[in-house]
Protein backbone atom coordinates (compact mmCIF):
# COMPACT_ATOMS: atom_id res chain seq x y z
CA UNK A 1 0.00 0.00 0.00
CA UNK A 2 2.31 2.73 -1.28
CA UNK A 3 -0.66 4.85 -2.35
CA UNK A 4 -0.47 6.78 0.94
CA UNK A 5 3.16 7.73 0.25
CA UNK A 6 2.16 8.81 -3.24
CA UNK A 7 -0.74 10.87 -1.83
CA UNK A 8 1.62 12.63 0.54
CA UNK A 9 3.88 13.55 -2.40
CA UNK A 10 0.78 14.74 -4.29
CA UNK A 11 -0.46 16.89 -1.40
CA UNK A 12 3.01 18.35 -0.73
CA UNK A 13 3.12 19.58 -4.31
CA UNK A 14 -0.51 20.79 -4.31
CA UNK A 15 0.05 22.77 -1.11
CA UNK A 16 3.32 24.19 -2.39
CA UNK A 17 1.62 25.56 -5.51
CA UNK A 18 -1.40 26.79 -3.51
CA UNK A 19 0.83 28.70 -1.05
CA UNK A 20 2.96 30.12 -3.85
CA UNK A 21 -0.20 31.49 -5.44
CA UNK A 22 -1.57 32.70 -2.10
CA UNK A 23 -4.69 30.57 -2.37
CA UNK A 24 -7.04 30.17 0.58
CA UNK A 25 -7.75 26.59 -0.29
CA UNK A 26 -7.76 24.03 -3.05
CA UNK A 27 -11.10 23.17 -4.65
CA UNK A 28 -10.08 20.31 -6.93
CA UNK A 29 -7.11 18.15 -7.88
CA UNK A 30 -6.80 16.25 -11.17
CA UNK A 31 -4.38 13.37 -11.60
CA UNK A 32 -3.70 11.11 -14.58
CA UNK A 33 -2.87 7.54 -13.71
CA UNK A 34 -1.73 4.98 -16.26
CA UNK A 35 -2.70 1.34 -15.93
CA UNK A 36 1.05 0.54 -15.76
CA UNK A 37 1.88 3.17 -13.15
CA UNK A 38 1.63 0.64 -10.35
CA UNK A 39 -1.07 2.61 -8.57
CA UNK A 40 -4.63 1.46 -7.95
CA UNK A 41 -6.97 4.44 -8.51
CA UNK A 42 -9.45 3.11 -5.95
CA UNK A 43 -6.72 2.83 -3.29
CA UNK A 44 -5.38 6.25 -4.26
CA UNK A 45 -8.86 7.71 -3.67
CA UNK A 46 -9.08 6.09 -0.25
CA UNK A 47 -5.56 7.12 0.75
CA UNK A 48 -6.34 10.67 -0.40
CA UNK A 49 -9.37 10.83 1.92
CA UNK A 50 -7.01 10.19 4.84
CA UNK A 51 -4.02 12.22 3.68
CA UNK A 52 -5.86 15.43 2.74
CA UNK A 53 -7.15 16.08 6.30
CA UNK A 54 -5.67 19.25 7.74
CA UNK A 55 -4.17 20.41 4.44
CA UNK A 56 -5.23 23.25 2.13
CA UNK A 57 -6.81 20.51 0.03
CA UNK A 58 -8.98 19.18 2.89
CA UNK A 59 -12.14 19.81 0.84
CA UNK A 60 -10.65 19.36 -2.61
CA UNK A 61 -12.20 16.74 -4.80
CA UNK A 62 -9.72 14.32 -6.42
CA UNK A 63 -10.39 13.29 -9.99
CA UNK A 64 -8.31 10.45 -11.41
CA UNK A 65 -8.20 10.11 -15.18
CA UNK A 66 -7.21 6.58 -16.01
CA UNK A 67 -4.95 6.28 -19.00
CA UNK A 68 -4.93 3.08 -21.06
CA UNK A 69 -1.73 1.41 -22.20
CA UNK A 70 -0.49 2.01 -25.75
CA UNK A 71 2.67 0.63 -27.32
CA UNK A 72 4.69 1.66 -30.36
CA UNK A 73 6.25 -1.03 -32.51
CA UNK A 74 9.58 -0.05 -34.11
CA UNK A 75 9.30 -3.04 -36.49
CA UNK A 76 5.99 -2.25 -38.21
CA UNK A 77 5.52 1.34 -37.05
CA UNK A 78 2.05 0.75 -35.53
CA UNK A 79 0.80 2.21 -32.30
CA UNK A 80 -1.70 -0.12 -30.70
CA UNK A 81 -3.60 -0.69 -27.45
CA UNK A 82 -2.10 -3.26 -25.08
CA UNK A 83 -2.92 -5.03 -21.84
CA UNK A 84 -0.67 -4.56 -18.81
CA UNK A 85 0.55 -8.17 -18.85
CA UNK A 86 0.98 -8.24 -22.62
CA UNK A 87 2.79 -5.26 -24.11
CA UNK A 88 3.33 -6.82 -27.54
CA UNK A 89 2.45 -5.08 -30.81
CA UNK A 90 -1.25 -5.52 -31.55
CA UNK A 91 -0.58 -5.37 -35.30
CA UNK A 92 2.38 -7.70 -35.90
CA UNK A 93 2.98 -9.44 -32.56
CA UNK A 94 6.53 -8.10 -32.09
CA UNK A 95 7.49 -8.07 -28.40
CA UNK A 96 10.21 -5.41 -28.60
CA UNK A 97 7.82 -2.49 -28.18
CA UNK A 98 7.96 0.86 -26.45
CA UNK A 99 5.23 1.94 -24.05
CA UNK A 100 4.06 5.36 -25.25
CA UNK A 101 1.15 5.81 -22.82
CA UNK A 102 -0.20 4.16 -19.71
CA UNK A 103 2.81 4.29 -17.39
CA UNK A 104 2.38 7.90 -16.33
CA UNK A 105 1.45 9.20 -12.90
CA UNK A 106 0.95 12.90 -13.41
CA UNK A 107 -0.46 15.82 -11.48
CA UNK A 108 -2.44 17.44 -14.29
CA UNK A 109 -4.04 20.51 -12.70
CA UNK A 110 -5.54 22.02 -9.59
CA UNK A 111 -8.35 24.51 -8.93
CA UNK A 112 -7.58 27.20 -6.37
CA UNK A 113 -9.85 29.44 -4.37
CA UNK A 114 -8.08 32.74 -3.82
CA UNK A 115 -9.40 35.68 -1.84
CA UNK A 116 -10.12 38.75 -3.95
CA UNK A 117 -7.10 41.01 -4.09
CA UNK A 118 -4.69 38.31 -2.97
CA UNK A 119 -4.39 36.65 -6.36
CA UNK A 120 -1.01 37.40 -7.91
CA UNK A 121 -1.15 39.05 -11.31
CA UNK A 122 0.24 37.40 -14.40
CA UNK A 123 1.22 33.80 -15.03
CA UNK A 124 3.13 31.33 -12.89
CA UNK B 1 -15.52 36.83 -7.66
CA UNK B 2 -18.21 36.25 -10.24
CA UNK B 3 -18.02 39.15 -12.71
CA UNK B 4 -21.45 38.66 -14.25
CA UNK B 5 -24.00 39.39 -11.56
CA UNK B 6 -22.10 40.70 -8.58
CA UNK B 7 -22.87 37.70 -6.38
CA UNK B 8 -20.20 36.75 -3.86
CA UNK B 9 -19.30 33.41 -5.43
CA UNK B 10 -15.54 33.08 -5.81
CA UNK B 11 -14.66 31.19 -8.97
CA UNK B 12 -11.81 28.74 -8.67
CA UNK B 13 -8.65 29.49 -10.58
CA UNK B 14 -7.57 26.64 -12.87
CA UNK B 15 -3.82 25.97 -12.61
CA UNK B 16 -2.42 23.53 -15.19
CA UNK B 17 0.66 21.70 -13.87
CA UNK B 18 1.32 18.44 -15.82
CA UNK B 19 4.09 17.31 -13.52
CA UNK B 20 5.14 13.80 -12.52
CA UNK B 21 3.60 13.06 -9.16
CA UNK B 22 6.83 11.63 -7.81
CA UNK B 23 8.96 14.50 -9.18
CA UNK B 24 10.61 15.10 -5.80
CA UNK B 25 11.58 11.45 -5.40
CA UNK B 26 12.88 11.44 -8.97
CA UNK B 27 15.02 14.51 -8.24
CA UNK B 28 16.50 12.84 -5.13
CA UNK B 29 17.12 9.71 -7.18
CA UNK B 30 19.11 11.79 -9.69
CA UNK B 31 21.07 13.23 -6.79
CA UNK B 32 21.90 9.71 -5.54
CA UNK B 33 22.92 8.72 -9.07
CA UNK B 34 25.31 11.67 -9.22
CA UNK B 35 26.92 10.41 -5.98
CA UNK B 36 27.37 6.92 -7.41
CA UNK B 37 28.76 8.26 -10.69
CA UNK B 38 31.19 10.62 -8.95
CA UNK B 39 32.67 7.63 -7.13
CA UNK B 40 32.57 5.24 -10.08
CA UNK B 41 30.29 2.89 -8.13
CA UNK B 42 27.82 0.63 -9.93
CA UNK B 43 24.60 0.66 -7.85
CA UNK B 44 22.21 -2.27 -8.17
CA UNK B 45 18.66 -2.34 -6.78
CA UNK B 46 17.72 -5.90 -5.78
CA UNK B 47 13.99 -6.53 -5.60
CA UNK B 48 11.82 -9.57 -4.98
CA UNK B 49 9.04 -10.96 -2.83
CA UNK B 50 10.02 -11.64 0.81
CA UNK B 51 12.06 -14.80 1.17
CA UNK B 52 13.24 -15.14 -2.43
CA UNK B 53 16.85 -15.30 -1.29
CA UNK B 54 18.17 -11.78 -1.84
CA UNK B 55 20.37 -11.76 1.25
CA UNK B 56 21.69 -15.28 0.66
CA UNK B 57 22.54 -14.31 -2.92
CA UNK B 58 24.40 -11.24 -1.64
CA UNK B 59 26.37 -13.34 0.83
CA UNK B 60 27.39 -15.76 -1.93
CA UNK B 61 28.21 -12.85 -4.24
CA UNK B 62 30.40 -11.14 -1.65
CA UNK B 63 32.31 -14.38 -1.05
CA UNK B 64 32.76 -14.99 -4.78
CA UNK B 65 33.84 -11.44 -5.65
CA UNK B 66 36.30 -11.24 -2.80
CA UNK B 67 38.81 -8.48 -3.37
CA UNK B 68 38.04 -8.25 -7.11
CA UNK B 69 35.13 -5.82 -6.73
CA UNK B 70 34.87 -4.20 -3.27
CA UNK B 71 31.21 -3.74 -2.40
CA UNK B 72 28.81 -2.42 0.21
CA UNK B 73 25.16 -3.08 0.90
CA UNK B 74 22.18 -0.95 1.88
CA UNK B 75 19.52 -3.15 3.45
CA UNK B 76 15.84 -2.23 3.50
CA UNK B 77 13.47 -3.97 5.90
CA UNK B 78 10.37 -3.01 7.84
CA UNK B 79 12.03 -4.11 11.08
CA UNK B 80 15.28 -5.62 12.45
CA UNK B 81 18.87 -5.27 11.28
CA UNK B 82 19.26 -9.02 10.84
CA UNK B 83 20.13 -8.73 7.16
CA UNK B 84 22.77 -6.02 7.66
CA UNK B 85 24.32 -8.15 10.43
CA UNK B 86 24.48 -11.13 8.04
CA UNK B 87 26.29 -9.00 5.45
CA UNK B 88 28.72 -7.45 7.97
CA UNK B 89 29.86 -10.93 9.01
CA UNK B 90 31.51 -11.11 5.58
CA UNK B 91 33.55 -7.99 6.32
CA UNK B 92 31.48 -5.78 4.03
CA UNK B 93 29.96 -2.46 5.15
CA UNK B 94 26.18 -2.66 5.45
CA UNK B 95 23.72 0.10 6.34
CA UNK B 96 20.31 -0.99 7.55
CA UNK B 97 17.28 1.14 6.73
CA UNK B 98 14.27 0.16 8.82
CA UNK B 99 11.20 1.59 7.15
CA UNK B 100 8.73 0.93 9.98
CA UNK B 101 5.52 0.38 8.10
CA UNK B 102 6.67 1.60 4.69
CA UNK B 103 6.55 -1.15 2.11
CA UNK B 104 9.36 0.18 -0.12
CA UNK B 105 12.57 2.18 -0.10
CA UNK B 106 12.51 5.63 -1.65
CA UNK B 107 15.29 7.87 -2.90
CA UNK B 108 15.25 9.97 0.28
CA UNK B 109 15.88 6.97 2.55
CA UNK B 110 18.74 5.81 0.32
CA UNK B 111 20.21 9.31 0.35
CA UNK B 112 20.19 9.25 4.16
CA UNK B 113 21.91 5.88 4.19
CA UNK B 114 24.56 7.20 1.79
CA UNK B 115 25.57 9.76 4.41
CA UNK B 116 26.68 6.87 6.61
CA UNK B 117 28.54 5.06 3.86
CA UNK B 118 32.02 5.70 2.48
CA UNK B 119 31.77 5.22 -1.29
CA UNK B 120 35.46 5.82 -1.97
CA UNK B 121 37.19 2.62 -2.97
CA UNK B 122 33.95 0.76 -3.70
CA UNK B 123 33.16 -0.83 -7.05
CA UNK B 124 29.64 -2.01 -6.29
CA UNK B 125 26.75 -0.98 -4.10
CA UNK B 126 23.82 -3.33 -3.66
CA UNK B 127 20.55 -1.92 -2.40
CA UNK B 128 18.41 -4.75 -1.08
CA UNK B 129 14.90 -3.35 -1.26
CA UNK B 130 12.05 -4.29 1.06
CA UNK B 131 10.70 -7.71 0.09
CA UNK B 132 7.70 -6.76 -2.03
CA UNK B 133 6.97 -7.09 -5.75
CA UNK B 134 4.52 -4.16 -5.88
CA UNK B 135 5.49 -0.95 -4.11
CA UNK B 136 9.28 -0.74 -4.76
CA UNK B 137 8.52 -0.64 -8.51
CA UNK B 138 7.09 2.87 -8.22
CA UNK B 139 10.06 4.56 -6.51
CA UNK B 140 13.29 5.30 -8.36
CA UNK B 141 16.34 5.17 -6.06
CA UNK B 142 19.01 6.41 -8.45
CA UNK B 143 20.56 2.97 -8.81
CA UNK B 144 21.93 2.07 -12.26
CA UNK B 145 20.35 -1.35 -12.61
CA UNK B 146 17.24 -3.16 -11.36
CA UNK B 147 17.63 -6.87 -10.65
CA UNK B 148 14.45 -8.80 -9.83
CA UNK B 149 14.50 -12.25 -8.25
CA UNK B 150 11.75 -14.83 -8.49
CA UNK B 151 12.34 -18.04 -6.58
CA UNK B 152 11.34 -21.43 -7.90
CA UNK B 153 8.84 -21.92 -5.07
CA UNK B 154 6.90 -18.78 -6.04
CA UNK B 155 5.70 -19.96 -9.45
CA UNK B 156 6.69 -19.13 -13.01
CA UNK B 157 3.81 -16.73 -13.70
CA UNK B 158 5.20 -13.92 -11.52
CA UNK B 159 6.08 -11.57 -14.44
CA UNK B 160 2.44 -11.57 -15.64
CA UNK B 161 1.20 -11.02 -12.09
CA UNK B 162 3.62 -8.16 -11.34
CA UNK B 163 4.10 -6.44 -14.71
CA UNK B 164 5.11 -3.06 -13.30
CA UNK B 165 8.03 -4.66 -11.46
CA UNK B 166 9.22 -7.07 -14.17
CA UNK B 167 8.82 -4.59 -17.03
CA UNK B 168 11.75 -2.51 -15.78
CA UNK B 169 14.07 -5.33 -14.68
CA UNK B 170 17.51 -5.22 -16.28
CA UNK B 171 18.11 -8.79 -15.15
CA UNK B 172 15.75 -11.46 -13.83
CA UNK B 173 17.22 -14.11 -11.57
CA UNK B 174 15.31 -17.36 -11.02
CA UNK B 175 16.60 -18.08 -7.52
CA UNK B 176 16.69 -21.36 -5.55
CA UNK B 177 17.33 -23.12 -8.87
CA UNK B 178 18.66 -26.12 -6.92
CA UNK B 179 14.95 -26.86 -6.27
CA UNK B 180 14.08 -27.06 -9.99
CA UNK B 181 14.45 -30.84 -9.82
CA UNK B 182 11.97 -31.05 -6.92
CA UNK B 183 9.38 -28.49 -8.00
CA UNK B 184 8.36 -29.95 -11.33
CA UNK B 185 5.76 -27.38 -12.35
CA UNK B 186 8.18 -24.43 -12.59
CA UNK B 187 9.52 -23.74 -16.08
CA UNK B 188 12.26 -21.17 -16.47
CA UNK B 189 11.14 -20.72 -20.09
CA UNK B 190 7.71 -19.52 -18.83
CA UNK B 191 9.48 -16.75 -16.88
CA UNK B 192 11.36 -15.79 -20.06
CA UNK B 193 8.09 -15.68 -22.02
CA UNK B 194 6.43 -13.60 -19.29
CA UNK B 195 9.27 -11.08 -19.32
CA UNK B 196 9.26 -10.87 -23.15
CA UNK B 197 5.46 -10.33 -23.14
CA UNK B 198 6.23 -7.14 -21.19
CA UNK B 199 8.48 -5.96 -24.02
CA UNK B 200 11.52 -6.53 -21.82
CA UNK B 201 14.70 -7.99 -23.40
CA UNK B 202 16.39 -8.56 -19.98
CA UNK B 203 18.35 -11.79 -19.60
CA UNK B 204 16.83 -14.43 -17.31
CA UNK B 205 19.32 -16.53 -15.33
CA UNK B 206 18.60 -19.57 -13.17
CA UNK B 207 20.75 -19.30 -10.07
CA UNK B 208 21.32 -21.02 -6.75
CA UNK B 209 23.34 -19.32 -4.05
CA UNK B 210 23.40 -22.65 -2.23
CA UNK B 211 24.67 -24.95 -5.00
CA UNK B 212 26.54 -22.28 -6.96
CA UNK B 213 24.57 -22.93 -10.15
CA UNK B 214 24.42 -19.80 -12.31
CA UNK B 215 26.78 -17.86 -10.05
CA UNK B 216 29.49 -17.44 -12.75
CA UNK B 217 26.91 -15.99 -15.18
CA UNK B 218 25.63 -13.56 -12.50
CA UNK B 219 29.16 -12.40 -11.66
CA UNK B 220 29.92 -12.02 -15.36
CA UNK B 221 26.78 -9.89 -15.77
CA UNK B 222 27.92 -7.67 -12.88
CA UNK B 223 31.39 -7.24 -14.41
CA UNK B 224 29.78 -6.44 -17.77
CA UNK B 225 27.60 -3.70 -16.22
CA UNK B 226 30.69 -2.21 -14.57
CA UNK B 227 32.40 -2.03 -17.94
CA UNK B 228 29.29 -0.54 -19.59
CA UNK B 229 29.12 2.11 -16.86
CA UNK B 230 32.81 2.97 -17.24
CA UNK B 231 32.29 3.29 -21.02
CA UNK B 232 29.41 5.71 -20.53
CA UNK B 233 31.49 7.76 -18.06
CA UNK B 234 34.44 7.73 -20.49
CA UNK B 235 32.25 8.95 -23.37
CA UNK B 236 30.87 11.72 -21.20
CA UNK B 237 34.37 12.85 -20.26
CA UNK B 238 35.47 12.70 -23.92
CA UNK B 239 32.44 14.75 -24.98
CA UNK B 240 33.13 17.34 -22.30
CA UNK B 241 36.78 17.50 -23.38
CA UNK B 242 35.70 18.22 -26.96
CA UNK B 243 33.43 21.10 -26.00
Amino acid sequence: MHELAICQALLDEVERVARERQAERVAAVRVRCGALAGVEPELLHRAYEVARAGTLAADAELTIEESPVRVYCPRCGSETAARVQRLVCGACGEWRTEVVAGDELTLMSIELITAEGARPQGGI
Amino acid sequence: MCQDCGCSVTLPEHVPLVKPLLARNDAEARHNRAHFDAHGVLAVNLMSAPGSGKTLLLEATIRALGAELPCAVIEGDLETDNDAARIRRHGVPAIQITTGSACHLDAHMVHHALHELELDGLALLFVENVGNLVCPASFALGTHRDVVLVSVTEGDDKPAKYPVMFRHADLVLVSKADLLGVIDDFEVEKVVQGVRALGNPAPVLAISARSGRGMPAWLEWLRGQRVALADVAGERRATLARI
